[in-house]
C-alpha cells in the first residue's frame, strides 16, 4: 500500500542524497518525492510517497528516523491531509480535436499555458487522483511529454509541523 | 583523544605539522591507511573509546573505505579524518580529489565536509558525540586543505545542538512489564547476547540476570566476552558454526531473550524455522533492528544495560532445573570436538593451547576464515572487549592491525592475532609498524596453505573443485618476520606448540608463529547456508 511520509530535514547540501541513497540501498521503492524550503529557511520538507507492506514501511520510517539530518518524520497516510500535485502535459493537437481538448481542460479546471500549431501545454493541479484522471483523458490525443512535481501534502487543522496547535 | 593512527599526504600536511610538536596526542604511523583504520577500530573495541584515524585526500581516503565499512557493520565508534583538496578545487577532478563523504555515505553513521574553519570545533565535538553515543558507528570529517591551513579562535561549543539526532536510552515501561511476565511464564528460556551488551557495558548485569532467571546464555561472535564462556550457564556461540547445544537450545526454547543482537543470517540460518516455539523479546538501542529480520513479540528499544537494570528490579529468582538438565545433556552428548592425528598439528589444538598458556587473560584478535571460527569455538573468553573480530563485514586483514591498536591501548597485555596464512598477507606490511613502535604482539598463523574457509565450501558444495584457493605462493613467514626486525618461529609438531607459544609471549618483540597445521581440516559443526539451525553437519544428533 502507498504511504505518504512528511519529513522535516535540515536544509543542507547532501541531505537529499542521503535520503535517496537510503531508499536505493535498502531496496525501498519511492513513488514520488518533493522537496522545498519551509517557513524556516534552515529546514526543508520532503513529501515522500512510498509503496510497500507494513513491514517495509516500518523499516523505511525507522531507517529514515536514524538519519541525523532528519528532524521529524510523520506518516500522514491515515491523517486528514490536503495534498496537491502539479503536472505539465504537452499534448498533440490539431484543428480537428483542439476544442475537445479545451473542453477536457475546462472540466478539470486546468489551464492551457502554451499553444502551438499542433501541440499545447496544459497545466493542472490537484490531488494525485485528479492528475491521474486528466492524464488518462488526454492520452488518446497523444501525450508528447509529461512532468509531475510529485505530491506535496499538509495535515488539516490547526496543527503545525512542531505539533503545536 | 590520546592516540591517532594515520598516514600523511599533501592534503593533511597542516594537520601533521600541528602534530609535529604536540605531546598530548600520540600519533601512530602505519604502513597502509587500511592498517591505520583497523588499528583505530581495534583500539576502540578494546577500550570502548572512539578510535581516530587520519588519512590524506584521494587514495589515502579511499584506502580507509574497507575499514570504515568494517566499523559500521560492527557498530564501532570511529572518527575518520580525511584530507580534501582546497574548497575552490572541489568538484573539478583535482589532483588527489575523491568524494569521500559521497563514497562512504552508505557506511557511515554521519559525515561532514568542513567548509569553514570556524565550524571545525563544533563539528569535531558533534562527530565524537555521534560516533560514540546511541548505536555507535563511524563518522567521517572531510577537511579541505585550505580549511586546515586557516586560523580561527578555538571555541568549543558547550552544548550540542543536533535536533535530528535522538536515541532512546530507557525502554518503554509498558513493554517492560510484558517482558517480565514472559520471563515469569517461560519454562525453557534462552538468552541470546550480542555486541550490544559489550557496547553498553552490560556484562555484569547480564551475569546477574542470567543467574537470577537461570537461563542458559549463548553469544554471537560479536558478543563473545559479554558472558564468560567458562560459566556453567554458557552455551558458547550459536549460528552457522555455533555449538550444537546452543543451536538446539535456541531451536527448542519457549522464550528467546535477544540482547544487543541483530538476528544476522549467520546466526539465524533459515528465518522461518528460527526459534520456532519461542516468544521473542528483543532489546536493542536501534529501533530499526527490531523486527528487521525476525518478528518480535516484545520489543524493548533502549540501552541494554539500562533495561537489564530495570528487569532485575522486577524479577525474582526463577528455576528451570529440567530445562537446564536437557541443555546440559546436549552439551555432554554433542560437545565441540575434533579428531587428533599423530604428528600433525590440529588448528583447534593451537587455539586450545593459546587459551591455556594465557589462562584466558589475553586479548585475542582474529582475521577471517576457518581460524576465526576455531578461535571463537576454542578460546574461552572471560571478559568483554578481549575478543576482537570482524563480524559483520568479515574482513580478512583486520586482525593484525587491530592487534596493534589493542596493544597501543594496553601496552603490557598479552595480545594474540589468531590468523590464517591468507588473511595475514593482506596487511602484513604492518609488521614494520609493530617493530617501529615496539609492540610485542603475537601472530599465530594457523597455516593450512589454503584459503581454508573457501576450500571447505568448495569441498562441501562444489565437489572438491579447489578453484584458486590454494596458497602455493606463501612466503617463508619466519624469514619475513626477521626481515622486518621481528621474531619468527615455524612449528611443525604438536609437542612444540606450547614451548613456541611461551617463547613468543616472553619475547619483547613482535613475534610471528607459523603453525603448520592439518591442511584439510574443516570447521564443524556447520549449519549449511540457508538451512535450519537444528540441522547441523558434524558432531550433531
Ligand atoms: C577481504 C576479503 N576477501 C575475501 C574474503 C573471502 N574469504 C573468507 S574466508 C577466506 C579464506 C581465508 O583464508 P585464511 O586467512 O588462510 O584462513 P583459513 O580459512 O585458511 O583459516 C576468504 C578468501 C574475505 N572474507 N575478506
Ligand atoms: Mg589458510
Amino acid at each position: 500500500m502507498k504511504h505518504t511520509l512528511s519529513v522535516l530535514v535540515e536544509n543542507k547540501p547532501g541531505v537529499l542524497t542521503r535520503i535517496a541513497g537510503l531508499f536505493a540501498r535498502r531496496g525501498f521503492n519511492i513513488k514520488s518525492l518533493a522537496v522545498g524550503e519551509t517557513e524556516d529557511p534552515e529546514v526543508s520538507r520532503m513529501t515522500i510517497v512510498v509503496d510497500g507492506d507494513d513491514r517495509i514501511i516500518e523499516q523505511v520510517t525507522k531507517q529514515l528516523n536514524k538519519l541525523v539530518d532528519v528532524i521529524k518524520l510523520s506518516d500522514i497516510t491515515h491523517d486528514e491531509f490536503v495534498d496537491r500535485e502539479l503536472v505539465l502535459i504537452k499534448v498533440h493537437c490539431d484543428a480537428s480535436n483542439r476544442s475537445e481538448i479545451i473542453q477536457i481542460v475546462d472540466v478539470f479546471r486546468a489551464r492551457i499555458v502554451d499553444m502551438g500549431r499542433n501541440s499545447m501545454i496544459i497545466e493542472a493541479t490537484g490531488d494525485s487522483g485528479k492528475i491521474d484522471a486528466i492524464e488518462t483523458s488526454l492520452r488518446p490525443f497523444g501525450i508528447r511529454e509529461l512532468v509531475r512535481t510529485g505530491k506535496i501534502a499538509m495535515v488539516r487543522g490547526p496543527k503545525t509541523r512542531n505539533g503545536e496547535a | 583523544m590520546e592516540v591517532v593512527f594515520g598516514y600523511p599526504g599533501g592534503a593533511v600536511l597542516s594537520i601533521y605539522d600541528a602534530l609535529y610538536d604536540d605531546d598530548r596526542i600520540k600519533h601512530v604511523l602505519t604502513r597502509h591507511e587500511q592498517g591505520a583504520v583497523h588499528a583505530a577500530d581495534g583500539y576502540a573495541r578494546a577500550t570502548g573509546k572512539p578510535g581516530v584515524v587520519i588519512a590524506t585526500s584521494g587514495p589515502g581516503a579511499t584506502n580507509l573505505v574497507t575499514g570504515i565499512a568494517n566499523a559500521y557493520m560492527d557498530s564501532v565508534p570511529l572518527v575518520a579524518i580525511t584530507g580534501q583538496v582546497a574548497c575552490n578545487m572541489i568538484g573539478k577532478d583535482s589532483f588527489q580529489e575523491a568524494d569521500i563523504t559521497g563514497i562512504t555515505q552508505p557506511i557511515t553513521k554521519y559525515s561532514y565536509l568542513v567548509k569553514d574553519v570556524n565550524h571545525l570545533a563544533r563539528i569535531v565535538r558533534e562527530a565524537f558525540h555521534i560516533a560514540s553515543t546511541g548505536r555507535p558507528g563511524p563518522v567521517v570529517i572531510d577537511l579541505p586543505k585550505d580549511v586546515t591551513a586557516a586560523r580561527a579562535e578555538f571555541r568549543y561549543p558547550p552544548e550540542i545542538d543536533l535536533p535530528g539526532y535522538q536515541y532512546m536510552y530507557n525502554g518503554i515501561t509498558a513493554k517492560l512489564n510484558c517482558a517480565v511476565e514472559a520471563i515469569k511464564r517461560a519454562k525453557k528460556p534462552v538468552i541470546y547476547a550480542g555486541g550490544g551488551v559489550i557496547a553498553s557495558g552490560a556484562h555484569e548485569e547480564l551475569l546477574q540476570f542470567a543467574e537470577r532467571i537461570q537461563a542458559p546464555v549463548t553469544t554471537t561472535l560479536m558478543g563473545k566476552g559479554a558472558f564468560p564462556d567458562t560459566h556453567p550457564l554458557s552455551l558458547g556461540m550459536l549460528g552457522m558454526h555455533g555449538t550444537c547445544y546452543a543451536n538446539y537450545a535456541v531451536s527448542e526454547c519457549d522464550l528467546l531473550i535477544g540482547l544487543g543482537v541483530r538476528f544476522d543470517d549467520r546466526v539465524t540460518g533459515r528465518v522461518d524455522t528460527f526459534a520456532p516455539n519461542a516468544e521473542i523479546i528483543h532489546v536493542d538501542i536501534d529501533p530499526a533492528e527490531v523486527g528487521k529480520n525476525v518478528n518480535i513479540d516484545i520489543p524493548l528499544v533502549g540501552d541494554v544495560r539500562s533495561i537489564l537494570v530495570d528487569l532485575l528490579r522486577e524479577i525474582e529468582p526463577q528455576r528451570h532445573d529440567q530445562w537446564l538438565d536437557t541443555v546440559y545433556r546436549w552439551r555432554r552428548d554433542y560437545p565441540l570436538s575434533y579428531c587428533t592425528k599423530k604428528d600433525t598439528i590440529k588448528p583447534q589444538y593451537v587455539v586450545e593451547e593459546i587459551y591455556k598458556v594465557t589462562n584466558g587473560e589475553a586479548f585475542i584478535t582474529t582475521e577471517v576464515g576457518q581460524h576465526q571460527m576455531w578461535a571463537a569455538q576454542y578460546y574461552h573468553c572471560k571478559y568483554p572487549r578481549r575478543f576482537v573480530s570482524s563480524g559483520g563485514l568479515g574482513t580478512m586483514g583486520f586482525g593484525f592491525p587491530a592487534a596493534l591498536g589493542v596493544q597501543i591501548a594496553y601496552p603490557d597485555a598479552v595480545v594474540f592475532d589468531i590468523a590464517g596464512d591468507g588473511s595475514i598477507q593482506m596487511n602484513i606490511q604492518e609488521l614494520a609498524t609493530a617493530v617501529q613502535y615496539k609492540l610485542p604482539v603475537n601472530i599465530a598463523i594457523l597455516n593450512n596453505h589454503y584459503l581454508g574457509m573457501v576450500r571447505q565450501w568448495q569441498e562441501m558444495f562444489f565437489n572438491k573443485r579447489y578453484s584458486h584457493s590454494n596458497m602455493a605462493g606463501n612466503p617463508d613467514f619466519v624469514k619475513l618476520a626477521q626481515a622486518y626486525g621481528a621474531e619468527g618461529l615455524r612449528v611443525e609438531r604438536p609437542e612444540d606448540v606450547r614451548p613456541a607459544l611461551e617463547e613468543a609471549i616472553n619475547s619483547p618483540k613482535p613475534f610471528v608463529l607459523d603453525f603448520v597445521v592439518d591442511e584439510e581440516e574443516n570447521v564443524y559443526p556447520m549449519v549449511p547456508p540457508g538451512g535450519s539451525l537444528n540441522k547441523m553437519l558434524g558432531g550433531s544428533k
